[in-house]
Parts: C-alpha cells; structure tokens; sequence
C-alpha cells in the first residue's frame, strides 16, 4: 500500500447526499475480476457526477458511499487518483474499504466542511496533512481532523495488513483458538460438517 | 457491569488491542460469492498464503449467474469466467463450494440459515453489505469489503472499532397484511439512510419475539439502508427450533451444549444502549418507496411530497432529483402508480414465506396485461418447497415467469434487466439509481404488496383490495 502522509492537488466537489456505491461503480462492471483500471467505469452512469482524472481530493455530500460494500468504488476512485475524501459522513463499508486502500476519509463538523468546499469551489489550493491532522485551506486557519490512530499509522507507513497481522499476532490468534475450542467445542466439531453429497 | 447481545458477542471474540482502542477481532465464520473473492483470493496468492481454516467458509455463486437455463453454459463470457474462478479458488484452497448445478445453490445469505452454518453468538462476515440478515440468529454479522474478505482468509480476524448501540422496539402485533419488509421500511424512513451508521441494532420487542425466523431476517438484512452494518435479534424458542436438525448445526450432545450457551446470550434486562428508538406497529400500513434512496418511503394512503414544501435547499434538490429520476409529479397518490415490472426475489424477502405470501395474493388472479412478473426463488431449496406446495403452478398459471435461485433483479448482473423507464414493485432492498437496469425506477414493497401489484398492473392497499 502506498502510504499517505501529505496531499495536495487537485481538487473536485460532488456535494449530493446519498451517493451510494452503485452510482460510483454501477453494478454490471463488478463482472471485471481485476481491480486495476477502474476508473473509467466510475459515475458511468451520471455525466452529472464525473470526477476528473487526477484529482487527489474529493468533497463529498453526506453519506458518500452508502450501500453495497462493493470495494470497485474506492478502487475507481483510486485509480481516478483520489487519496482523501472529505464530508459529513460517510459509509461505513465503503469507508472502511478506503483505509484498506490507502485512503483517508476525513469527516467534518458542518461549519468546517462548508468552508473546505467553499475553498475547493473558488479554486484554492487545500493539502491535507495526516501527520498533524490538519488540512490548510489557502491562506484561513487550517482545520483538524481525527482519525482513528492504528488507521492513521496504517495511512502513514503504507502497512499491508495481511502480512502484519500474520506476523505480529499468529500467536495470540493461536491461542484464541485454543481458548474457544475448549470453552465452545460443539462449535469446532459443527465447523467440520461437510454440505458435500 | 450489565451488558447488550452485541457486547457479549464482541468480547468472547476479542483476541489483541491496540493502543487506540481497535479490537483485533476473531470471525468464526465466512461466506464467499463470485463478485468480491477473486481479489481476495489473489491476496492470498500475492502473500504466499493458504487459507488458515478452510472450514470455516463457505462458497457460492449468486449475484452473476442466470436465473434460466441452469443446466447450459453461461452465455456472458465474464460470468461465465467469474464464477469458474470462484469454483477453481475454493478447489485451490480447500474451500467448500455450492455448485451453481447443485441442490444446495443460492444467494449467500438464503443458504446460510438453510443450511445451520449461520448460528447464534457467533462473528460471521461476507463481503456483501447484506451480511446483517444473519443477526437475526443472534449473530454478530456484518459486510466487509473484498480486502478484508482476504484478511479473514489468511488470518480469521479483522481489525474492528465497537460500534455504539441502538435499540430499535417494535411494540404491538403486525396488522394483517403488514409484514416485517413494512416494518424495516418505516424505520429507514423514520430514522433516514444514514440514522443508524455507527450502530448496531438490536431489534427487540413483543412484535420481534412473534416474528419467525424469516421475517426477523428480512429485518435485519435491511439494516444496511439505515445505514448500519449490524442488525441483530436476540435468539429464543423460534431460533432454536428452526435450527434443530439443520445441516451444519450442532448435534446431539453438542446440541443441547449449543442450547445453553445460546440462552445466555440475551441481552441483560438492565443492559443499557446508547440510542433506543420505539415503533408501535399495530396500526402500520403497506410500505413502499417512491424515490431513489429508501428512506423516501411512504405509507400506500400517501402522496408524493412537493419539493417545494421542503426544509431546506439541500433536501429539496435531493427530494426534486429523486421525482425527476423517478418520473413522479408532486402530489401523485400511492395507489395512482402503474407498474410495468415485478420482481420477487432477493435475500430480503425470496424465502418461501414470503413466495407463500405473494401467492395468497395472486389467488385466481391473472398479471395485468403490459405487466411482466418474475418471482426468483432465494435458493434452490426454496424453489424445490414452493413447487412441492403448488406455489409455481400458482405463479405460471398467473402469468409470473418461475425462475431459478439468484440475486437476478436484485442488482441486475446478470441478464435481469429493466429497461429505462420501466417502474418495477420489487421485494429487494435497494431503489438506487440504476440498480435494476440505467434508467429504470424501483418502488421496494413487501412480497404481498408486489403480487397484487402484478394483478392491479398499480400498487393497492391490500388491506382492502381483492384480486
Ligand atoms: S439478493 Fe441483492 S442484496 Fe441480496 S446478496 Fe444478492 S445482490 Fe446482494
């Protein structure tokens, strides 16, 4: 995963509540078994909604990214290059998908978004600092952010989750096992029915 | 210290935190479908890993494939290879899959209950947003995406944060007519499509305790609309006695060891929640949707709301866009609204209760002309109980089309698709834009309220109609 520490670039706005996944990335191209090059089939649906290619940061109307958990969505964005969403909400799968992606999704209180997207509407430059947690907005005082800190520092040393987590923790996982095979083993021995036949 | 169902589940599967408060968080089970494992699978591969306990999945083709013609090949070559590389990655990795031919086919979340491998205090996860339909088993079940899919297939846990909890009471029995599809809707519109994100509902009550086990899971699978992605029931008498026998349930000894801990897991009756929202359901009408998100839901007495009449300009170009997709003018009454498709399918409401249901409705009744109906049975082992009870013929006789098991116009992947500007009554969760064809609109409804539909060629309140 590529880590996330500064971004700035540009900027686009799509300030519609509701963008759910199958506007981002419309169901019949969940056909494709790759998750590279996506992009193009992003808001294929909606002119109205293009997000252009290069854009690094996306204003977003609340509850982007509600509905399906389909993880196309953040896979076009990022290919479209977006590394930072900002908004009032987000959903929950889809902006869990993001940090698996090397994605921030930041939320705002309505009097800082508004002025993040008032930047982003006449053009300013806005960067996004994950480090401090704060984004700058051209020339006004810059606005903080939280984020969850095993997810900020997933962000900033660009992790790969599997290859962590099988390395730092098969030994508690181990004995968890253990733990609930001697405290739940009709469990266990239910895990081995087999459907086959 | 008292706790909820949810919080019980949580902390028997802790098994590390880390310093800010995330759980690494063990998933004792998982389901797999063609759509979002392929890019798990290449994890694994990319990793040099093998699945840590193959066991402990289960894989079935549902979203992609064709409601007609099971025994031919796919015509679509990328579902035809989409689903191939679902079978050779679980023959690979040793996972067990349902093949499409099969007698055990079906959606993800029709075949878990069926076949005992959803079960009651247990982490259960699929990387599809519908997952919650298992806590409706007293599971802790929620959708995850392709990523976190080839997490838990390398290692068996995800990284989670708790979520805040929410009690959502349904008091009063359910009028006649009114179903469990009626009561999630008007929750969604009561509470909005984002109400419920960052929880995870408990649905509780006289009115849940009388549901069955179906009904609870067309409950719980919509929880996702509220913008949760956990819907939970506390398990009683009803679960245990549809899981009795089942397949992959506990047997024996084992059974009634399962029995004891499952009865523990109810939530403490001092446990408190950090949200409760109560619903009084005895005088609930039919439900249905008339816009683009489900939260624009109204009862069948209602009348599409004017935009104009909105609180704030940000509501009222969302209400306006939503009308101008949906083809609806301010003021239209419910039971003035024509329909041209029905689908009756989905993993919310294509189990066979709910196909009961809808052909109760059907009666002698005939699919108005200009009308085209399918009902797609959830699995094949609900198609095999309908045609054992005659319910196909109903359906054939009416004019219905009788398909095979699938998603099929739940989300439109396969060769289900509604023409733009077709309107369809239809029993699954999601009226987005697009979802059941570009351009077509989609009115979510209960199975009884879209059989009548098909023969009222508009929606009528079934309260009072006759076919
Ligand atoms: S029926 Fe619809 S909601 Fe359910 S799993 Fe299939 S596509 Fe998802």
């Amino acid at each position: 995963m590529t880590p996330l520490v500064r971004v700035t670039g540009p900027a686009a706005r799509l300030p519609l509540a509701n963008i759910d996944t199958d506007i981002i990335f419309p169901a019949r191209f969940l056909l494709i078994t790759e998750k590279a090059g996506l992009g193009r089939y992003a808001f294929h649906d909606r002119a109205d909604l293009a997000v252009p290619p290069g854009t690094a940061i996306l204003v977003t109307g609340d509850n982007f990214g509600c509905g399906s958990s389909r993880e196309q969505a953040p896979w076009a964005l990022a290919d479209l290059g977006v590394r930072v969403l900002i908004g009032a909400g987000f959903g929950e799968i889809f902006a869990a998908n993001c940090f698996k992606n090397g994605m921030l999704p930041i939320v705002l209180g309505p009097g800082e978004l508004a002025r993040v997207d008032a930047a982003v509407q006449a053009g300013a430059v806005i960067a996004v600092d994950l480090e401090t947690q704060e984004i700058a907005v051209a020339d006004q005082d810059s606005i903080r952010f939280s984020v969850e800190p095993a997810r900020r520092e997933a962000l900033l040393s660009g992790w790969d989750e599997i290859g962590r987590i099988r390395a730092g923790y098969a030994a508690q996982i181990a004995s968890f096992e253990q733990r609930q095979r001697a405290a739940i083993p009709w469990l266990w021995r239910a895990q081995q029915g087999s459907l086959n036949g | 210290m008292p706790r909820t169902l949810y919080d019980k589940i949580w902390d028997a599967h802790v098994v590390a935190r880390d310093a800010g408060g995330e759980v690494l968080l063990y998933i004792d089970r998982q389901l797999l479908h063609e759509v979002s494992s392929p890019q798990a699978f290449a994890a694994l591969r990319e990793h040099g890993l093998q699945v840590h306990r193959p066991a402990s999945h289960i894989a079935v083709a549902d979203h992609a494939v064709p409601t007609h013609d099971r025994g031919a090949p796919i015509a679509d070559p990328q579902a035809r290879a989409q689903v191939a590389l679902l079978a050779a990655n679980c023959a690979e990795y040793g996972v067990e899959y349902l093949a499409l031919d099969g007698e055990r086919q079906g959606i993800v979340h029709v075949i878990g209950p069926e076949q005992g491998f959803t079960l009651p205090g247990l982490t259960f996860v699929c990387s599809d947003s519908h997952s919650a339909t298992h806590g409706a088993f007293g599971a802790l079940a929620f959708g995850i995406g392709a990523s976190e899919c080839g997490t838990v297939l390398a290692a068996q846990v995800l990284w989670q944060k708790r979520a805040a909890t929410m009690r959502v009471t349904f008091t009063g029995a359910l009028p006649d007519h009114v179903s469990a599809k009626d009561m999630i809707l008007a929750l969604i519109a009561r509470i909005g499509a984002s109400g419920a994100t960052g929880y995870a509902i408990e649905y509780a009550g006289e009115a849940v305790r009388a549901l069955s086990m179906e009904a609870r899971m067309t409950l719980c699978n919509m929880s996702i609309e509220a913008g949760s992605r956990t819907g939970l029931v506390a398990p009683d008498e009803t679960t245990f006695a549809y899981l009795a026998g089942r397949p992959r349930a506990p047997q024996e000894a084992d059974w009634d060891a399962a029995l004891a801990d499952w009865r523990a897991l109810a939530s403490d009756a001092d446990a408190r929640f950090d949200r409760e929202v109560t619903i009084d359901i005895a005088d609930l009408a039919p439900q249905l949707s008339f816009g683009t998100s489900p939260d624009q839901t109204l009862p069948i007495g209602g009348r599409v709301p004017d935009p104009g009449d909105a609180p704030d300009p940000a509501q009222r170009d969302k209400l306006a866009g939503a009308l101008a997709y949906m083809g609806l003018a301010p003021g239209t009454a419910m039971t003035d609204i024509a329909v041209d498709h029905v689908f009756i399918g989905s993993c919310t409401n294509g189990r066979i209760e709910d196909l009961r249901a809808a052909a109760a409705m059907v009666g002698m009744g005939r699919v108005a002309k200009g009308v085209r109906a399918l009902v797609v049975p959830g699995s094949g082992a609900v198609k095999r109980q309908a045609e054992a009870e005659g319910l196909d013929a109903v359906f054939i006789a009416a004019g219905f089309e009788w398909r095979e098991a699938g998603c099929s116009l739940c989300v439109a992947m396969n060769d289900d698709r509604l023409p733009a500007g077709a309107r369809c009554a239809s029993t699954s969760n999601r009226n987005f834009e697009g979802r059941q064809g570009i351009g077509a609109r989609t009115h979510l409804v209960s199975p009884a309220m879209a059989a009548a539909a098909a023969i009222a060629g508009r929606f009528v309140d079934i309260r009072s109609w006759r076919a």
